[in-house]
């Protein structure tokens, strides 16, 4: 099996690659378009900003291609974030993939709690409704870094809480995307990576 | 429910994690990537990784340890010590860091931290005060707590929230090596004024310093060296502890 982890200008790609690694799968790190167009699996990772991101993509003609992809296709954090519609992070239209809306944490404070922005550390999940989560325990924790989240909606397949209830993961198709990074969630993270890789 | 996190920190020199005490007697207690991997094994929830060596060859060494450190850790850490250009947190960023955290650095030049948040986002960036509180005021310390600065902790916490900054990383001087408990008090008053969330550093002794950290202290990770590195407390025994005492932890 071929997997390909796109590369672009954006971090934590090794970090996949680390996890994957650590699974026993070879993946090939690249931005030739080619490569990816022929790969069996796709990840399309992500830490950064998602208006120059997005610029980068268009100018590396790499959005066009992320949308045409037929084999199965996992996002990862801002990756998700991009295959949504629209985010307000930078006010950046992005590529569509999921009919779901970026939008801004707003930070509550309560009597006992303030709830702080960005969502960073480790959170819980539930809801699961894909094979992307065989093996896990409802409540099994994952690790999340993000100010921006995608509300949940239709294309859904995990759900986390914080502030609101919003997307820990989506599904249309042959695309998934997490919200968190399996790559840094310990053995709960790894068996979604190998999910990804074996079943999806 | 999100948890509060347990942050063991690992000061290395040439690649072996050490601590000092009070910021000085420096001594070795083991190699920087076993015993990551070994905190990530227990359960530890992030690693901090501080870069003591000051010279441009151990910087050197040091990425290559964060690309080992990538590559056989499964948990998210944040690498820091003497960062000062863009480019060394481009090589840090690629070498398979999570995060980096900047302190003397961002007093000096302030203008880093919003550099950092614009090219790689807000998350990226853990701001890293020393601060010291003498005759009630806390004043933020440069050059590995040696160096006094004109800022002051709390508004200089909001300036490097303002400028882009995910994190505070607060250390109380005050506190550090002293086994006697977090700066609860400073804090929650940080914690209270800041929409970003505050990990608490310096003071760790007991379980309870946790517990108090997180009810009174209002922190959102508390950091440790000694007691985790001396296996004075473990990060199971300490996780068990703090969820019979009601705080949100990740078992």
């Amino acid at each position: 099996m071929k997997v390909v982890i796109i590369k672009y200008n954006a971090g934590n790609i090794m970090s996949v690659d680390y996890a994957l690694q650590r699974l026993g799968i070879e993946a090939e790190v690249t931005g030739e378009k080619e490569k990816i167009r022929s790969a069996d699996k796709v990840i399309f990772p992500g830490v950064g900003e998602a208006s120059t991101t997005m610029h980068y993509l268009k100018k590396e003609g790499l959005d066009k291609l992320i949308v045409s992809l037929k084999q199965p296709v996992l996002g990862i954090c801002l990756g998700m974030q991009l295959m949504c519609k629209h985010s307000e992070e930078g006010n950046t239209a992005c590529l569509g993939i999921f009919d779901e809306n970026v939008k801004l944490f707003v930070p509550r404070r309560g009597e006992e709690n303030i709830t702080k922005v960005p969502h960073m550390g480790w959170n819980s999940l539930h809801s699961y409704k894909s094979k992307l989560f065989d093996d896990l325990n409802d409540g099994d924790y994952v690790y999340f870094v993000h100010s921006f989240y995608a509300a949940a909606g239709i294309d859904t397949i995990a759900v986390s809480d914080y502030i609101l209830p919003f997307s820990a993961a989506l599904n249309k198709n042959n695309f998934y995307a997490t919200q968190f990074h399996p790559e840094k969630s310990g053995p709960v993270g790894a068996q979604i990576l190998k999910n990804f890789i074996e079943k999806c | 429910m999100l948890a509060k996190r347990i942050i063991p920190c690992l000061d290395v020199r040439n690649g072996m994690t050490v601590k000092g005490v009070n910021f000085v007697n420096i001594q070795e207690v083991g190699d920087a990537v076993e015993l990551g991997a070994e905190y990530a094994r227990q359960g530890a929830d992030e690693l901090v990784f501080l870069d003591i060596t000051a010279s441009h060859e151990g910087r050197k060494t040091f990425v290559e340890l964060v690309k080992r450190i990538a590559r056989n850790l499964n948990i998210p850490f944040t690498v820091g010590g003497g960062i000062s250009e863009l480019k060394d947190i481009e090589a840090l960023l690629s070498a398979g860091a999570d995060k980096v955290s900047i302190n003397s650095a961002a007093i000096k030049k302030p203008d880093l931290i919003d550099q950092i948040a614009k090219n790689f986002g807000s998350q990226f960036v853990v701001v890293a005060i020393d601060a010291k509180e003498e005759n009630n005021k806390w004043t933020a310390y440069i050059n590995g707590g040696r160096i006094p600065t004109d800022k002051e902790l709390f508004s200089w916490a909001k300036e490097a929230e303002q400028r882009g900054a995910g994190e505070i990383l607060f250390t109380s001087m005050n506190h550090d090596g002293t086994k006697n408990g977090f700066a609860c008090e400073a804090l929650a008053r940080m914690s209270e004024s800041l929409s970003i969330p505050v990990i608490a550093s310096g003071g760790a002794g007991t379980m309870e310093h946790f517990a108090e950290v997180f009810s009174k202290g209002k922190a959102d990770a508390g950091l440790a060296a000694s007691i985790f590195h001396y296996k004075e407390i473990s990060v199971p025994q300490l996780k068990e502890y703090l969820r019979n005492k009601g705080v949100s932890v990740r078992i």
